[in-house]
């Protein structure tokens, strides 16, 4: 069913309606639309680019599922105690619990519907290995696993006849009298025109915030939307400080700033250097890791052939020792031309060695860069990479704390707690984007009543995302734009310190000012700048809810590391910071309690009494190298694949 | 460095021309860094699609220097600089602004492919392939949908009228895979034949020159299926003799109108024939 309302100046509003309406087409958002549309009710799907254009195309490396297919022995108690580790122990339990048991089949479901995963010699899914799982766990195509994902998900939602509203941008959620979730307004990017969709239920897939930092590996896409729309519509967010930052992005040339440098090339012998040429990483042993690192370079160069008498090159500590180790040197004017330092392999192994163990990393360079890295060093530098924290979710249903709303992928937390461990994403939108797309539909089918809506409200969001077009001399969203990606970049970045933090609020504030006076020029129909001017007050917001976390995590866990609490509190380890806005818009912080694992899964974790469950300094890699000791010590099948692996992450 | 000039397309369906955009260049930029950097200065409003900028999504497709491309995998230094690098719109599709099409043509061409009716499982739910049978369906598969193909076939770049019946390269890609998928019992050659368009094509093998993905869409798609539909009637000169063209691009809307109905699909494609076993794998 579709109408026009006319709205008053001559602007009109067509509006649709549905029983669930799904915003986001990644991951996440494609599997809960095929969800709701197979159980026979009207179900939308609305994106803000092309269907089968979401940033999920560009995860490579895998998708994790305890299938067991390499190595029998893995299982989900596995993959779930992994998880958790991964994440420092702030993972919402049941989530992970259920993640773990219910990939196998949301991958071999992909199968039914059409994916081709590579192949064990017997015919499986073959899986591969990856940082912090103990097992090779991921199902994977070459090296563009998310494409076959977003493909195979996509031709099922084409056969199944689903209604999808593509380059379509959901600026607003609306509520009706009753409190529930019962609207969304947005804009046609083609045109300009405005479009609202009442639905019994809701589903928020939007992805991730990347964009709010200078350097990302994250596609335009990521502009936070959803945990806006979600704050907004006084929905619970936890733990938004948790953010990945990954120590080797591109940083030069311009062109590629911020794509992933995969670990396997430090895995394979390339080094750190800094602007002297020294390998710098040998000055920032921290004592945890000095017991089994390597304190000179003789030694750490005969690590490569000889694990067992030598200790790993410092290059291959953690990544947050890594990546705060580059900013160190960065700020001590160490560094490369374009702020990075030099990732080096060529003047270390042969150009054959090099080609033929990193294929992905020449050819990505060599085409976009134009840098060999047989004959020349790569500059790299951290990207912000993934958040962990999002809308709150109830594990079973993915149901926000907003009636009528629910969330799933990555714009939803809770799943990898502190750190998400490589490959857990793409399973994460199949099992969670499945439950949210059941639970919306269970929803629509028992809310009573139409949805309202609420056209005076529609009214104003329709008012405020054409109030860019009549100032006059405003200023170009643009640069509002790199203005917060410089803020966020500088002073909510991998090493966080208070006094910073504080700074970046107070800069916030005048960017949300700033923000509020930008204009736009010439048409509606398919204006980037316009559409840029509608994202800023979501990466804003994201920013803030990003910095106030950060302030009250006075400790450092996973993704967020503080410099000026540089270890792990057992404390803080029991509690999400959880943020809303109240009635009166303003921001409310409290931790609250993490729900509380039951004894049977808390067993897992004592076996492996080595488990560092809330070290601060560990990561999911330096995790698994602890407990599958033969992984990093011996060579066995399968460790080949896994330097091109984990690009992916 | 010196200045660099871009000629950019701008308008939408009503018209346009080119215009000139001359920024400094910058060391090691692909196409799309300069549509960026022209975004933000002199043209906010330039219109273009872009996601991932690393060739993966392929939405960045446009005509530079009159090549079908990806805007962030082409190099400006493998450009001459000494004339303007002329980036106009992809010209099969219909214009909605600057450099971005209304390409739902292709999402209208996707609907009409039965799709995948995979054959009963293995006793234990699940399936076994070998590696070198899922590997013909791996290479149509590594498809970024950019849509260069279909700009560059002149079946209906040149012939609007044939765009009711006329699947283009991407989808005969997509065929294929279908057919060579080792889990496939579906049987689409009807459709290749009376819908599909398949002897409209003459094997100029640009489809396959322009594809970023390097997929040998004529040698091991195209020539392929069309030995399975050899069919004098389909004589595809004669057959464009007959028709006018027309020189204005048409909505996806009014080709959707002269195009047969989209495939629906019945249950049995859906899977829905057999409960498939909840946990297959051994959770
Ligand atoms: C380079 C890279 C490699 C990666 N590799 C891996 C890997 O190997 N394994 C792994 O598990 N994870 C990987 N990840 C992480 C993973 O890809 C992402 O976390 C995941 O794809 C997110 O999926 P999603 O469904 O939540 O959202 P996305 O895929 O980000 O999709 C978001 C959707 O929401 C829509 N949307 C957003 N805002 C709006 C709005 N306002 N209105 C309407 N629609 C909107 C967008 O159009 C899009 O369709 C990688 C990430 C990166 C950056
Ligand atoms: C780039 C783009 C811009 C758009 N801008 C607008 C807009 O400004 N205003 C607006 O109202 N709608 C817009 N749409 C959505 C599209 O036009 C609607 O699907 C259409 O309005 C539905 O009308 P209809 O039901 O009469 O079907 P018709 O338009 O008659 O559609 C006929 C056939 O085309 C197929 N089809 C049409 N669009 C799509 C699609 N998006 N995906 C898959 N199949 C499709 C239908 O399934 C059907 O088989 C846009 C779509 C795209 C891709
Ligand atoms: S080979 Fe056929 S499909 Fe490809 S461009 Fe030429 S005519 Fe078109
Ligand atoms: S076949 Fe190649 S050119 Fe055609 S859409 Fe796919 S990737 Fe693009
Ligand atoms: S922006 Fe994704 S292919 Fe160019």
């Amino acid at each position: 069913m579709s109408t026009t309302i006319d709205l008053a100046g001559g602007e009109t509003l067509e509006l649709h309606d549905f029983d669930v309406v799904v915003i986001g087409a990644g991951g996440a958002g494609l599997r809960a639309a095929v969800e709701a549309k197979q159980r026979g009710l009207r179900t939308a799907l609305v994106c803000k680019s092309l269907l089968g254009k979401a940033h999920t195309v560009m995860a490579e490396g895998g998708a994790a599922a305890a299938m067991g297919n390499v190595w029998p022995e893995d299982n989900w108690q596995v993959h779930f105690r992994d998880t958790m580790r991964g994440g420092k122990m702030l993972n919402n339990w049941r989530m992970a619990q259920l993640h773990a048991q219910e990939s196998p089949d949301r991958i071999y479901e992909l199968e039914r519907w059409g994916a081709l995963f590579d192949r064990t010699k017997d015919g499986r899914i073959l899986q591969r290995d990856f940082g912090g799982h103990r097992y090779a766990r991921l199902a994977h195509v070459g090296d563009r696993t998310g494409l076959e994902l977003i493909r195979t998900l996509q031709q099922r939602a084409v056969a199944l006849g689903l209604e999808v509203f593509m380059e379509c941008k959901v600026l607003r959620l609306l509520k009706d009298s009753t409190g529930q979730v019962s609207a969304a307004v947005g804009y046609w990017r083609p045109t300009g025109g405005f479009v609202a969709f009442t639905a019994k239920a809701f589903v928020l897939a939007t992805g991730g915030v990347g964009k709010a930092w200078k350097y990302t590996s994250n596609s335009w896409e990521s502009t936070g939307d959803g945990h806006a729309m979600a704050l907004w519509a006084g929905a619970d967010m936890i733990d938004m400080e948790c953010v990945q930052f990954h120590p080797t992005g591109m940083v030069w040339p311009l062109s590629v700033r911020g794509i992933l440098v995969t670990e396997g090339v430090r895995g394979d012998g390339g080094v750190l250097r800094n602007s002297e040429g020294r390998r710098f990483m040998f000055d920032y042993i921290p004592a945890m890791f000095a017991a089994e690192t390597a304190d000179t370079e003789a030694e750490a160069d005969r690590w490569y052939d000889d694990h067992i008498n030598n200790r790993r090159p410092p290059e291959l500590l953690p990544r947050d020792e890594v990546a705060r180790s580059i900013n160190a040197e960065v700020k001590a004017g160490r560094g490369s031309p374009h702020g990075g330092v030099f990732l080096d392999i060529a003047s270390r192994r042969s150009a054959d060695y090099i080609r033929r163990r990193l294929p992905s990393m020449y050819h990505q360079f060599k085409e976009l860069a134009g840098v060999d890295i047989t004959q020349e060093p790569m500059e790299v530098g951290p990207t912000c990479h993934y958040i962990m924290g999002g809308v709150r979710v109830d594990a079973d249903t993915a149901a926000t704390t907003v009636p009528g709303l629910f969330a799933a992928g990555e714009v939803a937390g809770g799943m990898h707690g502190s750190n998400r461990l490589g490959g857990n994403s793409l399973s994460d939108l199949l099992v969670f984007g499945r439950r949210a797309g059941m639970a919306a539909a269970d929803f629509a089918e028992g809310r009573v009543g139409q949805p309202g809506f609420d056209e005076a409200e529609a009214r104003q969001v329709v008012a405020d995302a054409l109030a860019p077009f009549s100032r006059e001399d405003g200023e170009n969203p643009y640069e509002v734009h790199h203005a917060l990606q410089e803020t966020m970049q500088s002073l909510v970045g991998i090493i966080r310190t208070e006094s910073e933090l504080r700074q970046a609020l107070d800069e916030l504030a005048t960017l949300e000012e700033r923000a509020s006076h930008v204009a736009v020029r010439g048409g509606r129909a398919y204006n980037p700048g316009w559409n840029l001017a509608t994202d800023l007050p979501s990466m804003l917001a994201v920013s803030q809810l990003v910095t106030r976390g950060a302030i009250e995590r006075r400790e450092s866990r996973g993704g967020h590391t503080r410099d000026d609490y540089p270890k792990a509190d057992p404390e803080l380890g029991k509690v999400n910071m959880v943020q809303r806005l109240d009635e009166r818009g303003q921001w409310v912080l409290t931790p609250e309690p993490l729900p509380q694992m039951p004894p049977e899964l808390a067993a897992l974790f004592d076996e492996g009494a080595s488990t560092s469950a809330n070290g601060a300094a560990t990561d999911g890699k330096a995790g698994a190298a602890t407990a599958g000791d033969g992984r990093d010590g011996q060579p066995r099948e399968g460790q080949q694949s896994t330097q091109t692996t984990e690009e992916g992450r | 460095m010196g200045d660099v000039t871009m000629r950019i397309w701008r308008g939408d369906q009503n018209g346009g021309q080119f215009v000139d955009y001359t920024v400094p260049e910058v060391e090691g930029e692909v196409v799309l860094d300069v549509v960026h950097r022209i975004q933000a200065g002199p043209a906010p409003d330039l219109a273009c699609r872009w996601n991932c900028k690393a060739g993966k999504c392929g939405s960045c497709s446009a005509e530079i220097n009159g090549k079908p491309r990806l805007m962030c995998m082409t190099r400006m230094d493998q450009l001459p600089t000494e004339e303007p690098i002329v980036l106009a719109p992809m010209r099969t599709f219909p214009i909605i602004r600057d450099l971005v099409t209304d390409v739902s043509f292709n999402y209208v061409m996707a609907r009409q492919l039965p799709p995948l009716k995979p054959r009963d499982p293995e006793p234990d739910g699940t399936y076994r392939m070998q590696q070198v049978d899922v590997e013909r369906g791996q290479e149509f598969r590594k498809c970024i949908e950019c849509f260069l193909c279909q700009d560059v076939c002149h079946v209906i770049r040149d012939h609007e009228e044939n765009k009711p019946h006329y699947a283009g390269p991407r989808f005969f890609i997509r065929y294929m895979e279908l057919e060579s998928h080792p889990l496939d019992t579906n049987d689409r050659r009807e459709l290749l034949r009376q819908r599909m368009g398949i002897g409209l094509c003459n094997i100029t093998k640009c489809c396959t020159e322009v594809c970023p993905e390097g997929i040998k869409i004529t040698d091991n798609a195209i020539i392929p299926l069309k030995e399975r539909v050899v069919d004098g009637a389909y004589d595809p000169i004669a057959w464009l003799g007959r028709k006018i063209l027309r020189r204005t691009k048409r909505s996806a809307r009014e080709v959707a109108a002269d195009a047969p109905a989209a495939y629906a699909p019945t249950s049995e494609d859906l899977g829905e024939r057999r409960a498939v076993p909840e946990t297959a794998g051994r959770a």
